[in-house]
């Protein structure tokens, strides 16, 4: 994926827009054709949290006022339902139509890209006055010149076959990575309340990015992604050594970011209540009658942490729980969910000085290791990935797992209409593309994070050389 | 502890009761009727209808002690304290377009393939499930059949409204669709008659004649008012047995004549008398009056000439056919505008003994056609689409040919319509969407809510409950089919939970449509017939019914051998992301490189000590010192590896050697 728009940078320099109209355009196009797609129950693309078709059925349930979570059929939050369930209600000359809805991932995704675009800008400053600061601005100018990289991720994510694909595959989960973004950009714009926000409306959809609190409060409480503070203090010592003499007042400056803004964190935790007892109270007056809040966490979040729903997906639970034996159910189940929760710790010490990077990799890690994962999912972390280009340029196996992913994206349906629909072949043919696609994802997660941490292991050696 | 307040408060009813209804008491007996009701079907079949009612006075008056009511179903009803029970075992599906739709016997006996249970409980509502889980545990013992499958929360559902009109949100209902019915089932429901097969009409159940019919459905319907405190005068219990069957008579009889037949060349058997038990023993031989013999249909006579003939002669001989015993009374149906009744010749067996058996037969003098009563419209149901991932239900409903002349005449001062209900239970693992509840009416598709009049649905719920949907449609008269689709996605079971015959597919129970509008009963002319069981039950109304197809859906299946290669891989896979990224980030070059110049130092006093350490075990064994000292020259990792072997070698040795 980088290779592509590497080589494509220089244009979307010119012309970002016209890239980003195109791309809408062509999601307007496709959504009005969408119905002869029938994208909507792809295993890759609805999951039983995301599916807009379970959104419907939840609504007419409550329309019928029964709750919407009665029967296994809507697993999502009550709040989507009284956004959304209007617009799938709605008929449009007789067929139901899923154009409003597909309108409104449309727009979601363009604010998606608009503000990946933004968090893109925000980081590549940061990244001149980083090196800048590192006295390193120049030797770097010479060797490779600074990506634009926000608007090649947005036009990535714009571009993405699979963010176009869940886009118009009617589900939820380009509302669900619009809130990610949201919570991302207002954290690196320094945006507080946003931050929380989107950090709490995001956690509340689909409850993985619950982890995305660390990286968060690193961006509030440090800053923008940087090399390692450690250079910052010994580059400034030795600057300041040297122009302590001439120059007192430079010294202060890099050494305040050093510091961690405890005031922005605790505003953050400020809004972040407010904004939880705010959807907390929302939600509890739409449940009201149907068994309230507890009802909800127990439909939603306990349906997700359980894997109750073994339909197939792109991810490898599914089969396993379909094939462990009942007995060793549970402890699997804490297994699984507690790899995401391990790495948190670990990831969180080595890369605290790159909190946008550190999204990157949380989401990427539990996109691979939740419960129903989806292309949208992916979608959202390869995007982000692009934001890293300038850092990420050395970055090994990135053509190997380009072909990886675009293979599985190949082969993945193809078992799956041979298992489903064929009945020529069986459940492990399309266990093993979801292994294999697994697989990819752990590659691509661990060779980013050893490519970054090599970059900044270069910065390290750039400003230990010229002494 | 209630037990003994009951026994108490029922002493004191005793007591109390003992005097004031003396006379009644001597009344009220136990009794017991048979009788077999033989109807020729329009496509060369017999159908026979065996019914066996037992009743019981209320225990209040008459006590615990029975000598004929079967003392298990005595037992079960105060239990599980039963107001109201069903049990059919079929086999074969009753075919409702050519062996009628509208008449009492289809609408109450033809019933779904395998198992059907109904029950309504007289208990508090919390207590319902655990009635229902010990009566299915009770009945499969009773009758030999995996009734127990029913005691599961996914494969049975409280009906509201659409299954019986007056339930109290008490009734339960469950049907295992695969449930094979055989002789065993019908032994022990032989049991509960006071003769069994030995003596009486149910003599004739020959077991291989029985079942080598198109149709069995033996049925057992209780009914109780015992714990209804509210009724002062309550009958007891009530035990109707019926057991439902459709022969093909195998005498030939030309092509064009119906098949003549008799009792024993239907059944092989003879009925000697009656069961001494039984208060009456009846059989009945049923036709249409709308029989039509082909000549003079050619010759367009008009109907209702034909049937003054055949009612007028009103004997065993007439112009049509002939019976071999003149009957001891003939009883005819009201005639109304709604349907041509029908007329039944009545026998009785109690003057026929061993000597003398009772043989009746039916012999065919002209060729003739009728058709049987339709109701206003024929059901099925059908799957749509291909694949396991997903797919539809239809229920398409198609208007019998009379039926808009009846219904015009029926209700004309309404806007005229029909009334449908339809009652649909869904497994769980068979997901539907009922927001895609989509109605077609001569094939075009509704504003879907316009049609219905009532809908209640509770969905399924993975692994705990089945999706119930109970519908009343209200179409107009003139409609010619009416459809109902659904949208489903199929589910995907964890392995365990597949039949061991997993590809064969699940069976979705037959839907159930009633027409609320219409009664299926016949009303005879005298009063007398009300005494006699059978007639009093053919004079009930009750609403018509019909049960649709029982649906088969195949669901995708994993592999089942291979769950051990399963969880080894995935679990591989999470290993391999954890070690991956956790060396990943453990990672640190300058110190490798500091661990790589600080190993040529270490070698020194680690090699010492393994060197030492080889010397040791050189001096208590004799064996290991050749490859210890040939390994020392080698790199010290390798020469770290060897040492292990050795050790673990030399104490395998050592260990030998102490044993031996």
């Amino acid at each position: 994926m980088e290779e592509k728009t590497k080589a494509g940078s220089k244009r979307t320099k010119l012309g970002f827009w016209k890239w980003a109209i195109a791309s809408i355009v062509l999601r307007l196009i496709l959504s009005y054709f969408s119905k002869y797609l029938n994208l909507s129950s792809r295993p890759e693309v609805s999951t039983p949290l995301t599916s807009l078709r379970r959104l419907a059925e939840g609504y007419w349930l409550k329309q019928l006022s029964i709750s919407p979570y009665s029967g296994s059929m809507y697993h999502g939050s009550p709040l989507l339902l009284s956004i959304l369930g209007p617009l799938t209600a709605k008929k449009i000359e007789g067929h139901a139509s899923h154009l409003l809805c597909s309108l409104v991932s449309v727009i979601a995704d363009f604010i998606s890209a608009i503000l990946i675009r933004a968090t893109g800008h925000i980081l590549v400053t940061a990244h001149g006055h980083s090196l800048k600061a590192l006295g390193l601005d120049k030797l770097f100018k010479d060797t490779v010149e600074i990506l634009p990289s926000g608007d090649i991720a947005a036009l990535v994510y714009l571009w993405n076959p699979f963010t176009i694909i869940s886009c118009i595959g009617f589900n939820t989960s380009p509302i669900e990575n619009l809130f990610v973004i949201l919570s991302l950009y207002g954290a690196s714009a320094g945006l507080v309340p946003l931050a929380a926000f989107g950090w709490v409306i995001a956690s509340h959809l689909s409850l993985y990015p619950l982890v995305l609190v660390i990286p968060v409060i690193f961006l509030l409480g440090y800053g923008l992604d940087a090399p390692p503070r450690k250079l910052f203090v010994q580059s400034n010592l030795l600057v300041g050594e040297e122009r302590s003499k001439d120059q007192v007042g430079v010294k202060n400056k890099p050494i305040k970011t050093t510091n961690f803004a405890w005031r922005r964190v605790v505003l953050f935790f400020f809004w972040a209540t407010i904004w939880i007892t705010y959807v907390l109270i929302l939600c509890a007056i739409s449940m009201k009658d149907y068994g309230g809040l507890a009802e909800m966490f127990k439909r939603t979040y306990g349906f997700t942490l359980t894997v109750k729903d073994l339909s197939p997906n792109i991810g490898v639970l599914w089969y396993f729980f379909a094939e462990v034996f009942d007995f060793f159910r549970n402890f699997f189940v804490i297994v699984f969910h507690v790899n995401i929760l391990f790495m948190i710790l670990p990831l969180a010490i080595r890369l605290n000085h790159r909190p946008c990077f550190l999204v990157f990799v949380y989401l990427a890690i539990s996109s691979m290791l939740k419960s129903y994962p989806s292309v949208g999912d992916s979608a959202l972390y390869l995007s982000l990935l692009v934001l890293f280009v300038n850092e990420l340029s050395e970055m090994k196996l990135s053509f190997f797992l380009f072909c990886g992913y675009v293979g599985v994206s190949l082969l993945s349906p193809v078992m799956h209409n041979l298992w489903i629909w064929r009945g020529t072949g069986n459940a492990n043919f399309y266990f093993a593309t979801a292994m294999a696609y697994a697989s990819f994802q752990i590659i691509l997660v661990v060779e980013s994070v050893s490519a970054m941490l090599n970059y900044d292991r270069k910065i390290r050696k750039l400003c230990t050389t010229p002494l | 502890m209630s037990r003994l307040k009951f026994s108490f408060l029922l002493f004191l009813i005793l007591l109390w009761g003992s005097e004031s209804t003396a006379e009644e008491e001597k009344e009220a007996n136990e009794e017991f009727t048979e009788a077999l009701l033989l109807r020729p079907l329009p496509d060369r079949k017999v159908l026979a209808h065996f019914h066996f009612q037992s009743s019981a006075p209320p225990t209040q008056t008459y006590g615990r002690h029975h000598y004929i009511f079967p003392k298990s179903i005595y037992q079960l009803v105060h239990k599980f304290h039963i107001r109201e029970m069903e049990l059919s075992f079929t086999q074969g599906r009753w075919n409702y377009e050519r062996w009628g739709g509208f008449d009492p016997i289809s609408s109450s006996n033809a019933k779904p393939p395998g198992v059907e249970l109904w029950a309504d409980f007289d208990v508090p509502q919390n207590q319902v499930d655990d009635s229902w889980k010990n009566l299915t545990h009770a009945l499969s013992g009773l009758f030999c059949a995996s009734i127990n499958f029913l005691e599961h929360s996914t494969s049975y559902s409280a009906t509201q409204w659409s299954f019986q009109s007056s339930s109290s949100g008490k009734l339960r209902y469950g049907t295992l669709p695969r449930e094979a019915v055989c002789t065993e089932n019908l032994t022990p429901w032989l049991k509960l008659l006071p003769c069994r097969d030995k003596a009486g009409l149910s003599s004739l159940m020959d077991r291989p004649s029985i079942y080598r019919g198109y149709y069995h459905s033996q049925r057992l319907h209780l009914k109780s008012d015992e714990f209804d405190t509210s009724k002062i005068s309550s009958s007891g219990i009530v035990l109707e047995q019926t057991l439902t069957v459709v022969l093909q008579p195998n005498t030939f009889s030309g092509k064009k004549l119906q098949p003549s037949w008799s009792l024993s060349s239907l059944f092989g058997r003879k009925v000697t008398g009656k069961c001494s038990l039984s208060n009456s023993s009846n059989v009945y031989v049923q036709f249409q009056q709308n029989l039509v013999s082909e000549e003079n249909e050619s010759r367009e006579k008009s109907e209702a000439q034909k049937n003054e003939i055949l009612i007028h002669e009103g004997s065993h001989n007439n112009p049509l056919f002939a019976l071999s015993h003149p009957p001891k009374r003939v009883i005819k149906e009201v005639e109304n505008f709604q349907k041509e009744g029908s007329i039944l010749y009545e026998y009785s067996v109690e003057d026929y003994d061993e000597y003398g058996p009772f043989e009746l037969g039916l012999r065919w003098k002209v060729p003739v056609i009728w058709s049987c009563q339709q109701a206003p419209l024929h059901a099925s149901r059908f799957l749509l689409g291909s694949g396991n991932e997903r797919g539809a239900i239809a229920i398409s409903m198609k208007s019998t040919r009379s039926n808009d002349i009846e219904i015009a005449g029926l209700d004309d001062e309404k806007a005229c319509s029909l009334r449908v209900g339809i009652f649909q239970v869904v497994p769980w693992y068979v997901k539907v969407y009922y927001h895609t509840l989509e109605v077609f009416l001569d094939g075009e598709s509704q504003a879907t809510m316009d049609n219905i009049e009532k809908i209640h649905v509770s969905p399924s719920e993975d692994k705990v409950s089945p999706g119930v949907m109970e519908i009343v449609l209200r179409l107009p008269c003139s409609v010619k089919t009416a459809a109902l689709t659904l949208e489903f996605d199929k589910g995907f079971l964890h392995i365990d939970e597949y039949p061991p015959d997993a590809n064969q597919g699940f069976d979705i129970p037959s839907a159930v449509v009633h027409f609320a509008d219409f009664v299926a009963n016949m009303s005879f002319e005298d009063n007398l017939s009300k005494e006699i069981p059978i007639l009093s039950k053919l004079q009930e109304k009750i609403p018509v019914r019909s049960y649709t197809e029982v649906l088969l859906v195949p669901l995708t299946t994993p592999d089942f051998s291979m769950p051990y290669n399963v969880i080894t891989m995935t679990c591989t896979i999470f290993a391999l992301y954890f070690g991956s990224l956790l060396n990943a980030l453990r990672r640190r070059r300058g110190e490798e490189e500091r661990l790589l110049k600080g190993k040529g130092a270490e070698k020194g006093p680690l090699s010492l000590l393994l060197s030492r350490l080889s010397a040791k075990l050189r001096g208590k064994q004799w064996e290991p010192p050749k490859p210890s000292s040939s390994s020392s020259k080698k790199s010290s990792v390798n020469y770290k590896l060897v040492a292990k072997v050795v050790l673990v070698a030399g104490i395998a040795i050592v260990w030998q050697f102490y044993y031996q």
